[in-house]
């Protein structure tokens, strides 16, 4: 079996405290439709459980969505700890109000693509599926 | 770690894996989590280097319909061997969609105050991304598990259908979760469940219809005509409030216990390994007919020709087909 072949595994969750998780569901039940295993953390994650979730769950991909404006904080500080935990390979991505010069400030800190209002369900597993199966054959080479 | 070597482990997880997983590293662990669920190669290499290391751990299989309570009570049960320094393994199977193939894994969710513990690990399979066999998948992780030295490893499995039993039979000891006034006690008998309960668990004991639940199962204990002193008792719990998990905890310390030293266990180890070497021969066996031997595409050729063809009569065409690619006799 080849490697590209196995399922892509994403874990959804919502850092922080705001309570609009109906947006986190909908990319959920998209990725899922799309063929991939999504892990869903729920509400309220801080920074360490979701990458706790992220290295036990060997996921490809981190998707969070975040609404409450705390993005320059949380997906740096998500991105480090992956890292730290041996998790350099796996793509941290998300959504939520995000102002493009943050996006590209955080671009430059090593987190991936950021979707705004506007985005179809379809750009995001395009994006998801593209970015995992380069880092996967880069993996392997 | 040196740059280089961290640098190296970035992208290759794999490195030393087994060394790595016996130290308790988790990534390492969920790695090799990952070889065994997709049947790579790699992990049945590795396995020889530490299978005579299994066996320590306690496999509990916790198993019922959809909405008993199952992962509220593990995360109780986690919770109360935990207190005693026991460290946690727990596999959560959740069906995939048969039409996408994906899956939406939302087990943790119940589960989010055992986040932080190191003392705990938790996995989430879904059942079609395995191959070769739910069964098959559910060992190998268990036996992950074990070498990443926990005491007790719990699996969960939504109790329909007979790859989930299969799971319920493959574990030391197996719960079964249901909770009154679901009407699923029935449901639950059909799938072929209640043979394989070891503890019956009523959950949501405070919902009414609990006196009628507990009838319902000492009826069908009644008609199996299983003895009195081998019945698997009864046992009731709310889980969200962790009423009667203690009760249980020491029911099942008190069952192992026992099955150790009656030798129970140990037969019971035995029979559940002879059945898992029939299922790893029969899905090698699989993979080398249809694929190694190409014999799927003769199948798919041999159909899409369009003539009338007979069931049997084709199986045997390939039957004999793969005999003489393997040179093998054929039926006296």
């Amino acid at each position: 079996m080849q490697a590209s072949e196995q399922p892509i595994r994403v874990l959804v969750a919502k850092p922080g405290l705001d309570g609009h998780d109906r947006g986190a569901k909908v990319v959920a039940a998209a990725l899922r439709d799309a063929g991939m295993e999504v892990i869903y953390g729920g509400l309220h994650q801080t920074a360490d459980r979701i990458v706790e979730m992220a290295i036990q769950e060997d996921v490809d991909a981190v998707g969070l969505s975040i609404l409450s404006g705390a993005h320059m904080t949380l997906f740096p500080k998500v991105r480090a700890l992956l890292s730290e935990a041996g998790g350099g390979h796996i793509l941290l991505t998300g959504g939520g109000i995000i102002p493009q010069e943050d996006m590209d400030a955080l671009a430059e800190q090593g987190v991936g693509r950021l979707f705004g209002p506007g985005t179809t369900l379809q750009q995001l597993v395009d994006y998801i599926r593209d970015e995992v199966s380069n880092r996967r054959a880069a993996a392997r080479s | 770690m040196t740059a280089a070597t961290e640098a190296d482990a970035m992208v290759r997880p794999e490195r030393d894996l087994v060394a790595r997983v016996r130290a308790g590293e988790s990534i390492a662990c969920a790695r090799m989590m990952t070889w065994a669920e997709r049947g790579d190669a790699r992990f049945a290499a590795v396995y020889g280097e530490f299978e005579s290391e299994l066996g320590r751990a306690r496999r509990i299989g916790i198993t019922g319909p959809p909405g008993a309570g199952k992962s509220t009570l593990v995360e109780r049960l986690a919770t109360h061997w935990r207190a005693q320094e026991r460290t946690i393994g727990i596999v959560a199977v959740d069906p995939s969609s048969p039409f996408s193939g994906g899956a939406l894994l939302g087990d943790r969710v119940r589960m989010s105050s055992l986040a932080l513990d190191k003392g705990v690990f938790i996995r989430s399979m879904a059942t079609r991304g395995v191959f070769g066999g739910l069964a098959r998948a559910t060992d190998d992780l268990a036996d992950v598990l074990d070498l990443y030295d926990r005491d007790d490893i719990l699996l969960e499995t939504v109790g329909v259908g007979q790859s989930e039993v299969d799971v319920a039979r493959s574990t030391d000891l197996t719960l079964v979760v249901l909770h009154p006034g679901g009407g699923d006690t029935i449901q639950a008998m059909k799938a072929g469940l209640m043979e394989v309960a070891d503890v019956y668990v009523v959950n949501k004991a405070d919902m009414p219809g609990l006196e009628q639940l507990v009838h319902q199962l000492t009826d069908t204990l009644d008609v199996r005509d299983v003895p009195l002193d081998e019945r698997p008792p009864i046992l009731t719990t709310v889980a969200s409030s962790g009423e009667g998990v203690a009760e249980l905890a020491e029911r099942i310390d008190a069952l192992d216990a026992e099955r150790r030293a009656s030798g129970k266990r140990d037969a019971r180890r035995a029979a559940n390994l002879r059945l898992r070497v029939r299922r790893i021969v029969e899905g090698r066996l699989q993979h080398d007919i249809w694929q190694e031997s190409g014999l799927a595409r003769t199948l798919d050729e041999r159909v899409a020709d369009g003539r009338t063809l007979s069931a049997y009569g084709l199986a045997d065409e390939i039957l004999n087909a793969y005999r003489e690619r393997r040179n093998l006799e054929g039926p006296a």
